[in-house]
């Protein structure tokens, strides 16, 4: 059995919509990866521990509540202090283009902004996951 | 420490990296199951099945939060089906069980079915035995929505709760065989909805018509698993199942059944293994298959001269 790329697409704070999130998760399925997704409004502290029992590859987070820059590097954080090294965490959502060198610097691979085609976030993932 | 040892003095990581490992059949999975071996058939494991949107996510996260309340620690197994098209999966049982998430107690893991189609994963057994050797006193597996016929259920757990919900046909769907026929507790889910007297008796009178005769009559329970209700009176009903299956000896017929099945399981994994890596070794395997196809050759007398060469 080859191994099978796990995705979490999680949705942090108090953020309502996932229409977004779920067209993700869906083509991220049509790509193959097993997506475990686990709905809105998650602490931090939530999907740090289902990534762990998950043992997820990936953490996609989507965020359209403007909190990103406190809640993406608290999930990074709690991820590391896990013990999870190798995860490759990513985020989507309305981020100013200037808040992205900061999540960068925090620990967020990639950041894609509304406008995003989901070829290229399979794409990312296919050339970066560990 | 290698995960196994890790796994054994608690870790959640390891725990977790164990069955990706048994999952992704990576090189280390034969030996961390064999470390842990030894460790396991503590657990008691219920199964819930069910047809699709019947409740059982909710089901389960009710259950496991009773039994939190007993003091009992708590897997979760929840399995959904693999794409046959893109090998891809959405997993998505975990949203109804959002409040488990941050307990210590409970360990929750999502399963695409890869390409089996009995209900289960492959290696849900696998993952069963690494959860109780980590010590969880009750497993809960969570098969996909099923049909009629998916019930590999059947061999995996002690105790099968079947959940239905009203409103899914006439009483000619529960005199047929499969997936009526295995259930030691039945819980009727959305008891709140039209329909669920004619469910209920439907359901009484199909295990009334049984001619086996039984030590244990299945129990009909209606729940609102959403609200909670009937949850209690539903771990009643587990609780007095799994006492008269050990009292009449078919809790260990059951477990007799399971290792037969699984030592045989993992024997025709290995041979066919072995088998393949002959085949691939060898070289020459698609000459064979044409002369095979040209009728130049007989299949029945090829398998068994290859057999013979692999059992050397």
């Amino acid at each position: 059995m080859e191994k099978r790329v796990r995705v979490l697409v999680a949705k942090p704070g108090l953020d309502g919509h996932d229409r977004g999130a779920k067209v993700v998760a869906r083509a991220l399925r049509d790509a193959g990866f097993e997506v475990i997704y686990t709905g809105l409004r998650q602490t931090p502290e939530q999907i740090a521990e289902a990534a762990l029992q998950e043992d997820v590859n990936v953490i996609a987070l989507s965020l359209l509540s403007g909190a990103h820059n406190h809640l993406f590097p608290r999930i990074v954080e709690l991820i590391r202090s896990k013990g999870m090294t190798d995860v490759l965490m990513i985020g989507g959502g309305v981020i100013p283009d200037s808040d992205i060198p900061t999540l960068k610097a925090a620990g967020i691979a990639e950041v894609f902004t509304p406008g995003t085609s989901t070829v290229s976030i399979i794409d990312y993932i296919n050339a970066n996951v560990k | 420490m290698d995960i196994a040892e890790e796994l054994l003095s608690g870790s959640r990581l390891a725990m977790s990296r164990a069955i990706t490992a048994v999952e992704n059949e990576y090189d280390n999975a034969v030996d961390i199951m064999q470390q842990l071996y030894a460790h396991t058939g503590n657990a008691h494991v219920i199964g819930i099945t069910g047809p699709p949107g019947a409740g059982k996510s909710t089901l389960t996260d009710k259950l496991a939060k009773e039994y939190r309340s007993q003091g009992k620690t708590v897997g979760i197994i929840a399995v959904d089906p693999t794409s046959p098209f893109s090998g891809g999966a959405i997993l998505g049982d975990r949203i109804r069980m959002n409040d488990l998430t941050l307990d210590e107690g409970v360990f929750i893991r999502s399963m695409g079915t890869r390409g089996s189609l009995g209900g289960l994963s492959r290696k849900t057994a696998e993952t069963i035995k690494i959860m109780d050797a980590a010590g969880k006193d009750i497993i809960l597996v969570e098969t996909v929505g099923v049909g009629q016929s998916e019930v590999d259920i059947v061999k995996t757990a002690d105790t099968i709760i079947v959940v239905l919900v009203p409103g899914l046909g006439d009483d000619i769907q529960a005199i047929k065989a499969g997936i009526l026929e295995i259930g030691d507790v039945f819980a009727i889910n959305k008891a709140d909805h039209d329909g669920v007297d004619r469910l209920n008796t439907e359901l009484e009178m199909m295990l009334d018509l049984n001619q086996q005769k039984m030590d244990w009559r299945p129990p009909v329970k209606r729940v609102i698993a959403n609200r909670g209700e009937g949850i209690s009176e539903l771990i009643g009903s587990i609780a007095q199942q799994i006492a008269q299956s050990r009292q009449s000896g078919q809790f260990s017929n059951r477990r007799t059944q399971r290792t037969k099945s699984e030592l045989l399981a993992m024997l025709d994994e290995q041979i066919g293994r072995r088998v393949r890596k002959k085949l691939s070794d060898g070289g020459g395997f698609d000459q064979l298959v044409a002369s095979v196809e040209s009728r130049e050759k007989n299949p029945y007398i090829v398998v068994n001269e290859i057999m013979a060469s692999v059992l050397l």
